[in-house]
């Protein structure tokens, strides 16, 4: 280990850092002119042209607030609080590759802060951690709207987790490895949202239940639980908060892109290695906007629902997922190379036969209530 | 010593040094002006009713519990999935017993309830 | 001293000043929280050991799951969470000299190994660990019957926990 090894990783750091707090500022506004949109409304257009200087605003009015801690708060985790949920939203995107690497001021910068063996359960680890910034927010503002938000979102992280590790494992079987760039070369033929279709789907959904996006923000219905885990904060601590759930969505959507929509692979990339960020950002608007009409488009589901669903549907249809896909890979490995599109024929049967019992669960539940 | 892993060291600093100058500049220029009223329990303007924490209800540590059993059963699954073009229909076999001796667990939770919210 | 040593012991400082905090700490969500700093020192020995894959499955297993069993659990006992009796019992010392005297046992027997003063293997460039893992769990001469068996031990702690924790009605 070098001097300027060290020197090269806190600059890459604080860069990413740097990028990912501006993703964070613009995708706020992203979201709120797409919803205007979505609903028929112009939204922010007052600050400069466009209203680009919204989220430049909105910062320095959440400077100059008042910072509230309430009495009976345990002020050290209250404080401590928004920084382990931060944290954990920023270090989660550390080995995601955003390029592969490029010639600058006369050195190999590689476009990735570390590229680990066990990348993919490096993400499920750091992802695992997220949940203690909402239990000890929650806990720590001594308000029972609080408490019973943190332990909600809390119980819902972790519900979806284990389909989230699934969905991961069918990406992983894919391309033999769990390095985030093995998984990225794997796909320059072909994306594993191709081969793997209802797995892609699993990971959609349970990463919008894994960052309380609607419609599995019952953890912060505003109309029950007044905001949830972070009704107690307000000023730069507040924006701490909102910060890591917009930055969690940046890094879910880059993850995304990475496993099942070929990361930073494109045309000409491999003579152009600038153009690989440049692709990722293109996925990645396209899967932000995915999450945005989401939200502008389904109501809340209710929290008995979204425990069965996780549980009795995800749970199930993605430990059959991981089976088809280990299957279909021996067959094509084995008997022909054709037979790996029994993958996302059988996925896809399996993916339709878990709706069909959605949809017979609940006729049964209508025709009782009547 | 694993060279990434002193990287992403580095990366936990440097992200957690933002979030705490972050929390400094909003402590530097915000008004401190707190009284009794401002730091009472948000309850939607009323005055709160009874403690701010309370006992959770038991299922909230069933679902934990639960979680913890498949948790290790994906932990285990990752290195299969790493290893298994080589195991063949042999390693695959494995894999599936291990899965149905836990489904087996998985299922009697269900229907003993466990997995209902009331 | 070499790098790898002196992150050893400050890992170990932080490992057994945390498991300090553990036990003499009065609230126990704190004490469960300087566990979790207690298990993420464990995990950053075992970054040191080049043990890559057991560093992720130390977060996810024991920070990740079994922590926040254990912060559930104490938000479960007790309304006020706080310990409010006396922290020492009266026969303490007894305790104390048991603790002393089997640590001195560990110690004097680790002294007295061979290789006490081998450093971590460093692995070869290359070499899948992963993979050898993954085979080695599902192969019948190596670690399968264990492997199956903690399947079973999986088993019976979950029918334990619905069987102690479902609603009966």
């Amino acid at each position: 280990m070098t001097f300027a090894l060290l020197i090269e990783w806190l600059i890459k750091g604080f860069v990413l850092v740097l990028v990912l707090l501006g993703g964070f500022a613009y995708l706020t506004l992203y979201e709120r002119k797409a919803l205007a949109r979505i609903q028929v409304r112009i939204g922010p257009n007052r600050a400069g042209p466009w209203g680009i200087l919204q989220p430049i605003a909105d910062a320095i009015k959440l400077i100059f607030k008042e910072e509230l801690i309430p009495a009976k708060a345990d002020k050290l985790l209250f404080i401590l609080a928004p920084v382990v949920t931060l944290v954990p939203a920023l270090v989660i995107t550390a080995v995601v590759p955003w390029g592969s690497e490029i010639m600058m001021f006369g050195r190999v910068i590689t476009l990735y802060i570390a590229d680990i063996n066990v990348g993919v359960l490096y993400i499920m680890s750091v992802a695992s951690i997220a949940v203690y910034g909402v239990v000890l927010a929650g806990w720590s503002s001594n308000n029972k709207y609080a408490m019973m938000g943190g332990l909600r979102s809390s119980a819902q992280m972790i519900s979806y987790e284990m389909s989230l590790g699934l969905a991961f494992i069918s990406a992983i079987m894919l391309a033999g490895s769990m390095r985030m760039l093995d998984i990225v070369e794997a796909q320059r033929t072909l994306w594993f949202v191709l081969l793997q279709p209802v797995g892609t789907a699993i990971f959609l959904i349970a990463t919008l239940a894994e960052v309380n996006r609607p419609p599995f923000d019952m953890p912060e219905a505003e109309q029950e639980l007044t905001a949830g885990y972070h009704v107690e904060y307000s000023g730069m601590k507040f924006a701490l908060l909102f910060m890591a759930e917009y930055d969690k969505m940046i890094a879910i959507s880059a993850i995304g892109a990475t496993l099942f929509f070929g990361g930073f692979r494109g045309p000409f990339v491999d003579t152009y290695p600038w153009l690989g960020p440049i692709y990722m950002l293109l996925k990645l608007v396209i899967l932000l906007f995915g999450m945005i009409w989401v939200r502008a488009t389904f109501p809340r589901i209710r929290y008995d629902r979204l425990m069965a669903f996780g549980w009795k549907v995800m749970l199930p249809l993605s430990l059959a997922i991981v089976f088809i896909t280990a299957a279909g890979i021996l067959l094509a490995e084995q008997v022909n190379p054709l037979l790996i599109w029994t993958v996302p024929a059988l996925s896809l049967l399996a993916g339709v036969f878990t709706i069909a019992m959605i949809d017979r669960e609940l006729r049964r539940k209508e025709y009782a209530r009547a | 010593m694993l060279l990434e892993y002193t990287a992403i060291a580095a990366f936990i600093i440097v992200t957690a040094a933002i979030g705490f100058i972050a929390i400094g500049l909003g402590m530097l220029f915000g008004p401190k002006k707190s009284t009794d009223k401002k730091a009472m329990p948000y309850e939607s303007g009323m005055n709160p009713i009874g403690p701010g924490t309370r006992r959770m209800p038991v299922h909230f540590y069933l679902i934990a519990v639960l979680f913890i059993l498949f948790d290790i059963e994906v932990v285990f699954l990752l290195p299969y999935a790493i290893a298994f073009r080589q195991l063949g229909l042999f390693g695959l076999i494995e894999m599936l017993i291990f899965i149905v001796i836990l489904l087996v667990g998985y299922f009697y939770a269900w229907k003993k309830g466990a997995l209902e919210w009331e | 001293m070499t790098p790898d040593q002196i992150i050893f012991i400050l890992t170990a400082a932080l490992i057994i000043s945390s498991a300090l905090m553990v036990v003499t700490t009065r609230n126990l969500i704190h004490a469960a929280l300087w566990l979790v700093a207690a298990l993420f020192g464990v995990a950053i020995l075992y970054a040191v050991l080049n043990a890559g894959f057991f560093v992720v499955v130390q977060v996810v297993v024991y920070i990740g799951a079994i922590a926040i069993l254990f912060i559930f659990a104490v938000m479960l006992t007790r309304r006020e969470m706080r310990d409010r009796g006396p922290q020492l019992r009266k026969n303490w010392w007894l305790a104390a000299l048991l603790g002393m005297l089997a640590f001195s046992g560990l110690a004097f027997l680790l002294i007295n190994q061979a290789d006490i003063n081998r450093s971590a293997a460093v692995i070869p460039a290359g070499l899948d660990t992963l993979g050898a893992l993954g085979a080695a769990l599902v192969s019948p001469d190596l670690y399968l019957l264990p492997f199956e068996v903690a399947s079973i031990l999986l088993l019976a702690a979950l029918i334990g926990a619905v069987y102690l924790a479902a609603t009966r009605k």
